[in-house]
């Protein structure tokens, strides 16, 4: 199992050590800065801050966080349509199997930028950038659309799945030289009834892909739970006996069977119900499903996790979940039970096992 | 008259189904339907009578811009959401 978690706040990063007493927790950088996003890639750590005054910017280190240097953020081109400017930086990934330098960013607004240097540069996906359907894509959370998702197939880098709130899900087949929107399936029923099967209305808080088996993704949405099996050309709709609103979801990196999801009251509530928090999981696909509830705050809790707030490691038996009042949790035995590691900790923008 | 339609998020304040009310654009539709429902106008206009930031309204099909929305031109059997825009949170 991963025992280092690193994890991006409100108010800087940390790592997470375990040993022999537990966890550790470490502030590596940035204090009092939000930082939205970090990636730990081939020995680099990266880490997209969000300055209030100065906007956002790019940081790397090649030691862990003794030592960081600023490099340059990804930024719109002069000629790009509409005069965008990126307000944040809200996915950052890596390029896949077999593209050791290329990195992902997926902004807000919703533009993607490719780095092929380890981030030394920068180049926006135009092609995804001047798709007509970008006219009907609109802000989920932020005041305009974004980019949370980005996925490239383990099989096939040049084939790249994204995913915008709100604005779809959206795949490149063609290292990014042509996009195409799917979602047969998804439903909005937050725009006019005739309107509500568009692709490119869709809010898809977050996808998650396994690993093992890449056509099988899970999709947390505005409005529903989905999974889909053949690369997300089709979705459908999952039924827990609970709610079926949140963020997060985690799949399981080996079994195509398995995933998480941490539900809250829908949607201009969004907090656990009853004040009662649960992770849900299905082992089968999401035929059935079990709210996961051991050694977690069940009453007076409004915690919130957000769309990188839940990870699994490569085992598929650690994951860990921080949330927006600053609880972070881990479980060893694949969610049956958790353990608060921290409940002090800034608001918990996104966490990664590394 | 235009029928309008308002997110389940106002149900507490306007009654379910299309409400109905004349005029020759966005704003007079509205300004007339809250003549008589006026409760639910500061949740739909700031205090300077604009559309608030996180609301969006279509009409008959097309979402329209914020600054333009209530300016925008309307026939006697246009069909208008007034949604929460996602934007909201």
């Amino acid at each position: 199992m991963s025992d280092r978690l690193m994890v991006a706040t409100r108010k800087g990063l940390f790592t997470l050590t375990r040993g022999g007493s537990g966890w550790t927790t470490k502030l590596i950088g940035f204090s009092g800065t939000p930082v939205t996003n970090a990636l730990r890639r081939n020995g680099t750590v990266y880490a997209a801050l969000n300055d209030g005054h100065f906007g956002p910017k790019l940081h790397r280190s090649d030691d862990d966080g003794r030592h960081w240097r600023e490099i340059a953020p990804p930024a719109f081109p002069a000629e790009a349509a509409g005069a965008p400017s990126l307000f944040q930086i809200w996915a950052l990934d890596d390029g896949g199997a077999g593209r050791p330098a290329r990195l992902w960013i997926g902004g807000i607004p919703a533009g993607l930028f490719r780095s092929d240097d380890g981030g030394e540069s920068w180049q926006l996906m135009s092609s995804l950038w001047d798709v007509p359907e970008r006219a009907r894509w609109f802000g989920g959370g932020y005041d305009a659309a974004g980019i949370h998702s980005v996925s490239p197939d383990p099989r096939d880098p040049s084939r790249v799945l994204i995913a915008i709130s709100s604005g779809g899900v959206w795949e490149t087949r063609d290292d990014g030289v042509t996009w195409a929107a799917l979602g047969k399936g998804l439903v909005a029923p937050y725009v006019p009834p005739e309107q509500a099967e568009d692709p490119a209305v869709q809010d898809p808080h977050r996808v998650s892909r396994c690993a093992a088996a890449p056509d099988v993704m899970w999709m947390q949405h505005h409005a529903g739970m989905y999974r889909s099996t053949d690369a997300g050309a089709h979705w459908t709709r999952l039924t827990p006996p609970c709610d079926d609103f949140g963020f997060a979801v985690a799949a399981h990196p080996r079994d195509a069977q398995t995933a998480w999801f941490v539900p809250a009251i829908k949607d201009e509530c969004r907090m656990p119900r009853d004040g009662a928090l649960a992770v849900t999981r299905t082992k089968d696909g999401g035929k059935s499903w079990q709210v996961l509830r051991q050694g977690l705050p069940q009453h007076d809790a409004y915690d919130l996790i957000y769309r990188h707030g839940l990870d699994v490691d490569t085992s598929g038996e650690r994951l860990a979940m921080g949330s927006t009042t600053g609880a972070l949790w881990t479980s060893d035995d694949a969610g049956e039970s958790w353990r608060l590691v921290n409940a002090h900790l800034p608001p918990i923008y996104a966490l990664r096992f590394i | 008259m235009a029928e309008i339609h308002f997110t389940s998020h106002l149900r507490n304040l306007v009654p379910a189904g299309p409400l109905f009310a004349a005029g020759a654009t966005v704003g007079e539709a509205l300004s007339n339907l809250f003549a008589g429902e006026p409760q639910v106008r500061g949740y739909v206009l700031d205090d300077r009578g604009a559309l608030r930031k996180h609301v969006c309204i279509f009409a008959d099909g097309v979402r329209l811009e914020r600054d333009a929305a209530l300016s925008c031109r309307i026939g006697p059997s246009s069909k208008l959401y007034v949604m929460q825009a996602l934007s909201g949170g």
